[in-house]
């Protein structure tokens, strides 16, 4: 027994400096948004934050306050409107089996190879006739297509395993298919709920390649084109790009602590059966 | 919220739905008698099925139209533009950029697969072993994935700047000249392929960790008592009874792989000199990175990943099938 302990010490040394290595990216965000700037060419730069300063964050609450809230706003509508198309559609193919229903599945499965780039610029057409550009609706819903499919496959997934006898004696108490759906089945796919909004937010907060096109310009952007605008304008602030990105991160950061199982749940239930 | 977004796609429904699949939605009455269950179940269908119309159908719909006339800004709000059949294709195809674009995707994802599978497999088998800390670990993993595109690519950059970057500090430490990471035409593909791959490994490492679970542990302590080594039992039994899940792996890698865009354009924006243009980077560069935007050829740029990605998920579908079924 003793030595097998040893042995699983040895591994969990290797697996410490394994991710270490892996996360020396994010570390070193942090270390440059801590940096102060008559250090930021220093060659070889500091390995820790010995001078540490928040004047990079300072600067991030002076200019980047809107575009956090930007997101924010972005983030939630999305989420609402994912949850709100997709719930439904995932009781329908996981329990009243739908005429179709197969080919509606394979739809949403195709959906996602699209690449972003055509759906950017579809959307850009459509919404340049309608004078839809730099509007921050116009952004949720460009946004809810990098989650739809997804929330469908999640909640048919999750709801076809609500045990049918549920359903049946719901209905035989009277109740028609959307009190069931309304006071049973969504109420048990919370975790699904949970899921999909996660991936949601997480989605539309990061999302660069619709904000670049949709709302450039625009009097509303989100945090990736404040922090994209930084970089572009040839800004010598690495702290202050680099404070920015580590709060631009904060929403991952929150998810992974809070709700890891719901991310590793997520990310298997795309890919594998079961 | 669901109001004011489901209201206005009410009205253009009959003439699409048909086009969606979703023939079999609304017979007439009379003819198939469909039961009450169907119409509630189109009826909860209904919304998602307008929106993939509204929503994927008719931006993909645009885009092909894109690519065939030739759009300037003014024809595109007025909505004139000449039909001109294949010639944006063919203007892409003797695009001296064509070629080079066509090596950079393929090398792009040929590469990142590669890697991203081979590292997350190697993680995932160590990450199995369940020592002490490694469920925290293996979470920790996650963090490159759930970082925004624009993070990850931003601190890249920093970290691989000629001058300042902490990469090439180290490269001196030990000897090596100073690379070029991002401004040198012969290694800027380099850098984006591996800011990629550090992306890519956790989503390799969560879904092959995943396919590990369903090994049955008997199989290794029988090999271990027929005096199989570890690196015989992982050739012998992981890996054959992985490769369900290294296909879905693979194929789900392929075509997300194929999609990216945001890495390379905001460390290198496909330059310099095309050196790092991939189909993703330069369809958008032809329709909204220069002064005067080229949409019909970015469209037909577009289009050809398109195809390339429905080729892939095609076989990725079939895949996915033969195993639900297996």
């Amino acid at each position: 027994m003793s030595r097998s302990g040893k042995r699983t010490w040895g591994k969990t040394t290797v697996g410490v400096l394994l991710t270490g290595i892996m996360l020396f990216p994010v570390y070193w965000m942090l270390n440059v948004s801590l940096t102060r700037d008559q250090d930021m060419r220093k060659s070889p730069p500091d390995l820790f934050p010995v001078h540490a300063t928040l004047s990079g964050y300072r600067t991030v609450l002076e200019e980047q306050l809107p575009y956090l809230g930007t997101s924010l706003v972005i983030g939630l509508g999305t989420v609402a409107l994912t949850v709100v198309l997709s719930a439904p559609a995932g009781y329908a193919l996981a329990k009243l089996r739908p005429r179709g229903g197969g080919v509606l599945g394979f739809v949403l499965l195709a959906a996602q190879m699209i690449p972003g780039i055509i759906m950017a610029m579809g959307f850009y057409a459509i919404y340049l006739q309608l004078g839809m550009l730099q509007s921050v609706p116009g952004l949720i819903v460009a946004d809810s297509t990098l989650a739809v499919p997804f929330a469908v496959l999640i909640f048919t997934a999750f709801m076809s395993g609500i045990p049918g006898e549920l359903l049946q004696a719901a209905k035989t108490d009277g109740a028609g298919p959307w009190r069931t759906f309304r006071s049973i089945v969504l109420p048990m796919s919370r975790n699904a709920v949970v899921t999909v909004s996660l991936f949601a937010f997480l989605w539309s907060w990061s999302d660069f390649i619709f904000a670049s096109t949709l709302v450039n310009g625009g009097a509303h952007e989100p945090i990736t084109l404040g922090i994209y605008h930084y970089i572009g304008n040839n800004n010598q602030e690495w702290n202050a790009i680099m404070a920015t990105a580590v709060v631009a991160s904060l929403p991952a950061t929150v998810i992974l602590v809070l709700a890891q199982r719901y991310v590793a749940a997520g990310v298997t239930a795309g890919a594998v059966k079961d | 919220m669901s109001h004011t977004t489901r209201v206005p796609h009410r009205r253009p429904a009959p003439d699409h739905s048909g086009a969606a699949g979703a023939a079999p939605a609304a017979p007439p009455p009379a003819r198939r008698r469909p039961s009450s269950q169907q119409w509630a179940a189109w009826a909860f269908l209904t919304p998602v099925t307008l929106y993939l119309v509204l929503f994927y159908a008719y931006p993909l719909y645009r885009n092909i139209d894109l690519s065939l006339r030739n759009y300037t800004v003014r024809s595109f709000v007025q909505g004139d533009a000449p039909f001109t059949g294949l010639q944006n294709y063919r203007t892409v195809f003797d695009d001296p950029t064509f070629a080079p674009a066509l090596l950079h995707t393929v090398v792009f994802t040929a590469v990142c697969l590669v890697f991203q599978y081979a590292i997350g497999l190697a993680l995932a088998v160590f990450f199995n072993q369940h020592f002490r800390l490694s469920a925290t670990l293996r979470a920790l993993f996650l963090v490159p994935w759930l970082l925004p595109l624009i993070v990850s690519a931003s601190t890249w950059s920093w970290m691989l700047n000629s001058d300042s970057g902490i990469v090439n500090a180290v490269l001196h430490a030990v000897g090596v000249d100073p690379v070029n990471w991002l401004t040198s035409p012969s290694w800027s593909l380099i850098s984006v392929i591996i800011a990629n791959i550090w992306i890519g490994v956790p989503f390799n490492l969560v879904v092959l960790y995943s396919g590990l679970q369903s090994i049955p542990a008997g199989l290794y302590e029988a090999a271990a008592l027929d005096g199989a080594g570890p690196w015989r039992r992982f050739w012998s039994i992981t890996f054959p009874l992985l490769r369900p899940v290294s296909a879905i792996t693979l194929l789900l890698g392929l075509v997300y792989t194929l999609k990216v865009f945001d890495i390379i354009w905001i460390m290198t924006k496909g330059g310099p000199a095309e050196s790092s243009t991939t189909f993703a980077t330069w369809s958008y560069q032809l329709g909204f990175g220069n002064l005067l935007p080229a949409f019909g050829p970015g469209a037909a740029v577009g289009n050809l990943l398109v195809v390339a990605a429905l080729v892939f998920g095609l076989v990725y579908a079939r895949v996915q099938r033969k195993q639900a079924l297996s």
